[in-house]
């Protein structure tokens, strides 16, 4: 198992490799001055020529990739037309906001979706188990960004029970210490600002969280009906033991290990979920950040964005391959 | 004509049948399939219907027809049933076109991913080698974006317009053609119909797209069945970031965005456009899901 996972961490290098392959050819392969583009129209003649020497543009391809490379692994993302600040600062700036966002969407998915995928499961052909593979599948089928506005237009506009937009209201205070709200706000004791940070988030988490809330009851359905058809249940059963045991002790444990690995797959799929919920709430995290340069056309925080996203996709995933190693002890290695 | 009854395992004598009937009877019993099926159906005739049966034009705006409500509401008329826009557009023929502009976005991006998808992952699976690694490690890459940023991106680079979404779109639906391809070629190039085919001197494209190609096809089918709805989704999501239809183009994402500012004013503008988007997409997961459960067997639960 060690040398699978060794392995496993040996294909990071060359998917990262490609990964900043297609962002630097993206740049090249897009008509007109790639310094031009990066610096805006309105760029004066002066910078434009030491973004051309920054780059290397009367160098050959591959060496302009050879200094985008090295500008990669110091960690120097450029730094964004709109505020002349460096794209890395920006990013550590407004990561945490997308991370509590997608943990609170996470939570709230693998909690409902669990349930109802076991309870699905259980009573197989039954109302319940026809209803929700039904709700399941028009949460995936129904475009999130929509489904945030109608709750937002419910729960916000009608209602009036729950804030539109952003993280905290403007006048409650609260002191920054991770950058995570949530735990900030526990850090201070400060239990105004708490309920004012859940208030907010409650709205576009529930928002994030319908697709992979699907998927998670989908794959908990269909694992656990092909853990209860095997015989070691019938086995457990003939002992006598009780229903609620079977289910949880025997089935229910074998069930997780798939969808233990959908959900680690969903959590990073919501990375790029979050761009459409963030813009919609107007919640200031990576995704919205990035939506904003796309807007802008500010090409540094683009290329600087997508290759950070695209990297914490890759890290999720590595982690839920060896996560998956860890916990299914019949792992094939090959 | 009656059909016998369908009884499975005992031949009664009757010729055997080809396995595609059985098929077909599963899909047809399945009663979610045959409603996602005459959902399908029914938004492919809108579409191509659209000029025939919308009511009004759907960019013609009315000054004096802005923000109607629907025809139940006191103030609704008949002449506009679903209500009108903020620049007096009927909302009915605007959705019906609506219909046609999802189709043709689903039609091309899913047929860009599906050619370039195939024809790649045959080449991977036939020629093995240094040709297997290469494009398997750039579908690698692809995957190893999350899909939809994948998507922005690539119109951002290329520029805003309904043509850069679906060529977005295609690009990054390729790996999931080119893997279904490469695994069933592999499997089945070990089979000895191959090896006969090779003997009796066919010519390698032959034999991919004549004698591989045809048993994947299940698969296949199943993958661009559930492309439609993912490939609506997603073009609706670009537009409606303003990345993918124009205005005044009546795309249903788009119509979403327009709709946002008047929320509490008009919710029907932005609410019916998501209304028909959710349909569509679920008619076609729906019948993907049937059609999977019938064709593939090694996924039925």
């Amino acid at each position: 198992m060690v040398s699978f996972i060794l392995r496993r961490i040996l294909m990071l290098f060359p998917t990262l490799l490609g990964v900043s392959i297609i962002v630097f050819l993206m740049l090249h392969i897009t008509p007109g001055d790639p310094a031009e583009l990066l610096l805006g129209e309105r760029a004066n003649e002066q910078a434009l020529t030491e973004m051309r020497e920054y780059l290397g543009l009367n160098r050959p391809l591959h060496e302009q990739y050879g200094l985008f490379l090295k500008r990669l692994i110091t960690l120097d993302l450029g730094e964004t037309i709109r505020t002349r600040e460096k794209v890395w600062t920006e990013i550590a700036q407004r990561f945490p906001a997308t991370i509590e966002l997608s943990l609170a969407a996470m939570i709230i998915s693998c909690f409902l979706g669990i349930i109802l995928g076991v309870v699905s499961a259980t009573r197989q052909y039954s109302i319940f188990d026809y209803l929700s593979m039904i709700g399941a599948l028009i949460g995936v089928s129904m475009p999130i960004f929509w489904l945030g506005l109608v709750l937002m237009l419910i729960f916000s506009l009608v209602l009036g029970w729950l804030p539109m937009s952003g993280r905290l209201t403007i006048g409650v205070d609260l002191e920054t210490i991770t950058n995570f709200y949530v735990i900030d706000a526990i850090l201070t004791r400060n239990w105004t600002a708490f309920k004012d940070v859940i208030w907010h988030l409650t709205l576009p988490a529930i928002t994030l969280s319908t697709i992979p809330m699907a998927i998670v009851a989908r794959m908990t359905r269909s694992s656990m009906l092909d853990v209860l058809r095997q015989d070691y249940i019938k086995t457990a059963k003939a002992k006598g033991l009780s229903h609620t045991t079977v289910i949880f002790k025997h089935a229910f444990r074998n069930a997780l290990i798939p969808v233990v690995t959908t959900i680690g797959l969903q959590f990073g799929i919501l990375m790029g979920g979050a761009i459409l919920t963030e813009t919609i709430f107007a919640w200031p995290g990576v995704g919205k950040w990035m939506f904003d340069a796309v807007m802008q056309r500010d090409y540094m925080v683009i290329q600087g964005g997508t290759i950070f996203i695209a990297g914490v996709f890759v890290l999720i995933n590595l982690s839920v391959d060896v996560l998956y190693a860890v916990i299914n002890p019949r792992i094939s290695v090959k | 004509m009656t059909t016998p009854p369908n009884c499975s395992g005992s031949p009664n004598g009757e010729e055997s049948r080809h396995p595609f009937f059985d098929q077909l009877d599963q899909l047809w019993r399945n009663k979610t399939a045959i409603a996602g099926l005459v959902i399908v159906l029914s938004f492919i005739l809108i579409a191509i219907l659209a000029p025939v049966i919308s009511p009004h034009d759907p960019v013609d705006a009315s000054l004096y027809d802005q923000l109607k409500p629907p025809v139940w509401y006191p103030a609704g008329t008949w002449k506009n049933i679903l209500g009108t826009d903020d620049l007096g557009r009927d909302m009915l023929s605007r959705l019906i076109h609506g219909a046609r502009v999802s189709l043709v976005v689903s039609v091309v991006s899913v047929g860009i991913a599906f050619a370039v998808g195939v024809i790649l992952g045959a080449i991977a699976g036939f020629y093995k080698g240094f040709r297997d690694t290469l494009i398997m490690r750039v579908m690698d890459i692809l995957l190893s974006f999350p899909h939809i940023l994948l998507a922005i991106v690539v119109v951002a680079y290329l520029g805003p317009s309904l043509q850069n979404a679906m060529i977005a779109i295609g690009i990054i639906y390729i790996p999931r053609y080119a893997r279904i391809v490469r695994a069933s070629v592999l499997e089945e190039c070990e089979k000895d119909y191959v090896t006969a085919a090779r003997a009796i001197g066919a010519r390698n494209l032959r034999i991919i797209f004549i004698a591989i190609l045809p048993n994947c096809l299940g698969p296949l089918i199943v993958q661009t069945t559930l492309g439609f709805a993912s490939a609506i989704l997603d073009a609706a999501a670009l537009s409606f970031l303003g990345l993918g239809a124009q205005p005044p183009t009546p795309e249903w994402g788009a119509m979403i965005a327009s709709g946002r500012s008047m929320i509490l004013r008009a919710w029907w503008v932005m609410t019916m456009p998501g209304i028909a988007i959710l349909m569509a997409v679920l008619g076609f997961n729906l019948f993907g899901d049937g059609l999977r459960d019938a064709l593939d067997p090694r996924l039925r639960d």
